[in-house]
């Protein structure tokens, strides 16, 4: 079996499994003419939905990018009992189903929950889910970085006069830069798109707490597909140019 | 002059006690808030009122068709896309032809599309008003096949060609010049040198498979008894207000993941690569 | 005649590794093909190999038109420079891959493997596995692995590149032993003069993809057919339009006789060698190569001026265009 019919099998598998449906999406979404999909794109409850998405995920991939490097962090230059395990727990939401998440998640800041917090039904809870399943993206893509790291520079610059958060701030996170901000565009682009974990904690109250994904899935439900896959289109538009600006800051930075 | 030891020194220099101190406390307790309480929390709502009731939760007749339809879907997916997995990393690691970006980009498209989105394009091909229509599809078990094939294409891939990458073509062409046949090269030399990216690449991609809630929400119909998987029932049951059976189920999810998180860290750590 | 490049051509993209290549390989002989990095080299024996198509010419192997044929068929031993060991097979089963995947039988296999394994001097590491070998081990262990079956020709890819220079001289010189026992022909490619001076009987130089010189060494390094053969192959010094090799450059403290003047500028003791550095009035700074008895006869300084003179029966060369 030469390697253009391997080639070609891959391709055809590729195709059937992914490109088909997703060309079916983006077809269905101008099946009633542009006026429809712009239609569908600005109804007020799309907006909310949109509006929300993106914003939530942009503070959530902010945060990670912060609590990412900073536990990547902890767990390449601290040394503590149980490490390892710490380090093994980072991928746990890798390994949950979504919708345990959200379960997960209502067990302890839903109502009934233990502390008397009670998060459920408002935007926090969104932040919250999201948080959680964008976990593991930063820590990933820094610490490997982090652990080759030259000790060498840090040093020179520690001889220099320079104090442990000048060093940080001017040699090592200049280095991780690049690895951050691939991280954070896993997690941006993880973030736009999650479903399961949100649904049961944030009600899905439309103008509220209701995210994009819910939206399509509500609009599916009764029916209205061009809509959904107009709602669809244009969100993986909108995280597609977010994700463009990332990778242009990241050149950027590296240029400099 | 201080002596200076390997890159990998691990302890801070001159970071003060109390600074390290600080860093590890928020890092722990951002942890500990986010992941680690209330993954336990599940665990006690699920035992709450004990074992039994857990248990009878988990063994009623839907919960037990939910949890075989889930490991027979992921029984055909996962083999699926590690045969195309290694085929296509085989490709992409030997070849330079034109459009391999491309390829190697829309393999990546799984990770980068909502899951409800993956399953409102099922809808649209295979639905009634699809492209293809079929009643085989859409609400039956081959749907859910389509579906979770498609979330969990990349992962055999994605870990597969670096290795193959890595190693080059040197045994191959070795083992050619040594007159061995096509089959025989791949047979004898390529598969044992992935043997552990494909373990990986499968044990990952049969997480994602027994964790996929969005697509199959939309493209199973949620019928009870018949399409409903082990994920769907977890939300069946919270929405019927049978928290118990929820958690329980939950829990058995979040059990299969552990295990498969454990699995990968033990193999790491055995094959060295940690 | 064991193999027969004729005409070979072949182009990476925009790139010509090989223009127009004929090189003849005599049986049983050991031939070194040698240049710099991206001379074409490498890519010559691999066209031989068969691991590489060329796109133009052909190449016989004991006289059969091989060009189209896959390495598989070629029936040649092939050592690359990174081993290309199979890592996850035992030594035993490394050295056997020829024969188990043409089905021989088991206890003739075990035979020829512990024939080979003895013959390469690893003889109790069977059972081990190459990482678990140094990087010399696992050289000779490819070695054996090739000549399991019987190879018409036996073609080597830098092969002690990756190794100390202590166990590339010993290597060498080992590989050189090797051939005189099993009399395959053998080719080899390097980038080190020294290697190739030592151990070839034919050295084949090549220089962007084209052969400047096909001889013995002794004849590649006094009639050196070309200016970077001379170069590449001893240390050269320029004098006037000439290139000379140092050590035919008479240094004369006494005036008289055909002879240009130069200023010592340097004078640079080597052990047994004396390297003097010498600045004509007007010309480009030369050096000269003298024995130390030589220098202490002369008992030059200095800053002392001396006459030059190019030994008229040591190898000279063309004009070479400045």
């Amino acid at each position: 079996m030469g390697p253009l019919t391997v080639g070609g099998l891959s391709v055809a598998w590729l195709t059937l499994i992914v490109l088909i449906p997703l060309a079916a999406v983006v077809v269905r979404s101008f099946d009633d003419g542009a006026g429809a999909f712009w239609d569908a794109v600005t109804a007020p409850q799309a907006v909310a939905a949109i509006r929300l998405t993106v914003i939530v995920s942009l503070i959530v991939a902010a945060i990670d990018a912060v609590m990412g490097t900073l536990i990547a962090g902890v767990l390449v230059r601290d040394e503590f009992p149980g490490k390892r395990i710490v380090n093994g727990l980072i991928d746990l939401p890798f390994a949950l189903p979504t919708i345990v998440a959200g379960l997960v998640l209502l067990a302890l800041y839903g109502p009934n929950g233990p502390v008397g917090v009670n998060v459920a039904y408002t935007r926090v809870a969104v932040l919250l889910a999201l948080l959680f399943v964008t976990l593991p993206f930063v820590v990933r893509a820094v610490q490997p970085v982090l652990m080759g790291l030259e000790r060498e520079a840090e040093e020179a610059a520690e001889s220099l006069g320079a104090g442990p958060f000048t060093t940080f701030r001017r040699i090592i996170l200049p280095a991780l830069r690049p690895a951050m901000l691939a991280g954070v565009g896993l997690a941006f682009g993880r973030a736009v798109g999650e479903f399961g974990s949100i649904i049961l904690i944030s009600g899905n109250l439309p103008y509220k707490t209701e995210v994009a994904s819910v939206l399509v899935y509500g609009q599916i439900e009764s029916g209205n597909t061009t809509g959904a896959a107009a709602v669809s289109v244009f969100l993986l538009l909108v995280a597609f140019v977010v994700l463009l600006g990332i990778s242009f800051v990241a050149r950027r930075g590296e240029g400099r | 002059m201080k002596l200076v030891s390997p890159a990998r020194r691990d302890a801070p220099s001159s970071r003060s006690p109390s600074a390290t101190l600080l860093l590890r406390s928020v890092a722990l307790g951002y942890l500990a808030a986010l992941l680690v309480v209330p993954v336990g929390m599940v665990f006690y709502r699920a035992f709450e009122k004990g074992f039994g009731t857990a248990w009878d939760a988990v063994t009623t007749p839907p919960a037990q068709h939910a949890f075989f339809l889930t490991i027979t879907v992921a029984l055909i997916a996962v083999p699926a896309n590690a045969i195309f997995g290694v085929l296509t990393a085989w490709v992409l690691a030997h070849y330079d032809f034109r459009g391999k970006r491309l390829l190697d980009v829309l393999i990546d498209l799984p990770f980068a599309v909502s899951p409800v989105v993956v399953g409102l394009a099922l809808i649209l091909v295979w639905g009634r008003d699809g492209w293809f229509p079929s009643t085989d599809v859409i609400f039956s078990t081959p749907g859910i096949v389509l579906a979770t094939i498609f979330v969990s294409l990349p992962f055999v891939v994605r870990e597969v060609l670096p290795v193959l990458e890595e190693e080059g073509t040197d045994q191959e062409q070795a083992a050619a010049t040594l007159g061995a046949r096509g089959w025989q090269v791949f047979w004898r030399i390529t598969l044992p040198t992935i043997r552990w990216g494909l373990t990986y690449g499968v044990i990952l991609s049969t997480a994602r498979a027994i964790g996929e809630f969005g697509a199959v929400a939309v493209v199973s119909g949620k019928i009870q008894g018949r399409t409903e998987t082990l994920t769907l029932y977890v939300e069946d049951r919270f929405q019927s207000l049978d928290l118990t059976g929820a958690y329980a189920a939950g829990v058995v999810l979040a059990l299969l993941g552990v295990t498969v998180l454990a699995i990968m860290t033990l193999l790491q750590r055995r094959h060295g690569r940690i | 005649m064991a193999i027969e490049a004729r005409n070979i051509s072949k182009r990476f993209g925009d790139y010509l590794a090989l223009d127009d290549v004929s090189v003849l390989v005599p049986e049983g002989s050991l031939t070194a093909l040698l240049g710099p990095s991206g001379s074409g080299k490498s890519t010559l024996l691999r066209v031989i190999a068969g691991l590489e198509v060329p796109d133009a010419g052909t190449v016989l192997i004991e006289g059969e038109d091989v060009t189209r044929r896959p390495a598989r068929t070629r029936e040649v031993g092939f050592v690359f420079q990174h081993y290309a060991a199979f890592k996850h097979m035992t030594v035993a089963d490394n050295v056997a891959f020829g024969m188990t995947v043409r089905k021989r039988p088991k206890d003739q296999v075990r035979a020829r493997v512990s024939e080979l394994l003895e013959l390469v001097g690893l003889a109790h590491l069977g059972k081990r596995y190459p990482s678990q070998l140094s990087g010399g081990q696992r050289q000779r262990m490819a070695l054996a692995r090739a000549l399991a079956v019987e190879p018409r020709v036996l073609l080597l890819d830098e092969p002690f590149g990756a190794l100390d220079a202590r166990v590339r001289e010993e290597l060498r010189a080992w590989l050189r032993r090797l051939h005189d026992e099993v009399h395959v022909t053998t080719i080899f490619v390097t980038h080190d003069q020294e290697e190739a001076m030592e151990i070839a009987e034919q050295i084949v130089v090549v220089n962007e993809g084209r052969i400047e010189q096909s001889a013995s060494p002794a004849q590649i390094y006094d009639q050196p057919a070309t200016p970077f053969v001379m170069s590449f192959v001893g240390p050269v010094t320029r004098v006037g339009d000439r290139l000379v090799r140092p050590h035919d450059v008479q240094v004369l403290t006494e005036p008289g006789e055909s002879g240009e003047e130069a200023v010592v500028t340097r004078i640079a003791r080597l052990g047994f060698e004396v390297r003097l550095e010498l600045l004509p009035p007007e010309g480009e700074p030369l050096t000269a190569q003298l024995s130390r008895t030589e220098f202490e006869q002369l008992e030059v300084t200095e800053g002392q001026i001396v006459q030059i003179r190019v030994d008229p029966t040591g190898v000279t060369k063309e004009p070479v265009s400045s």
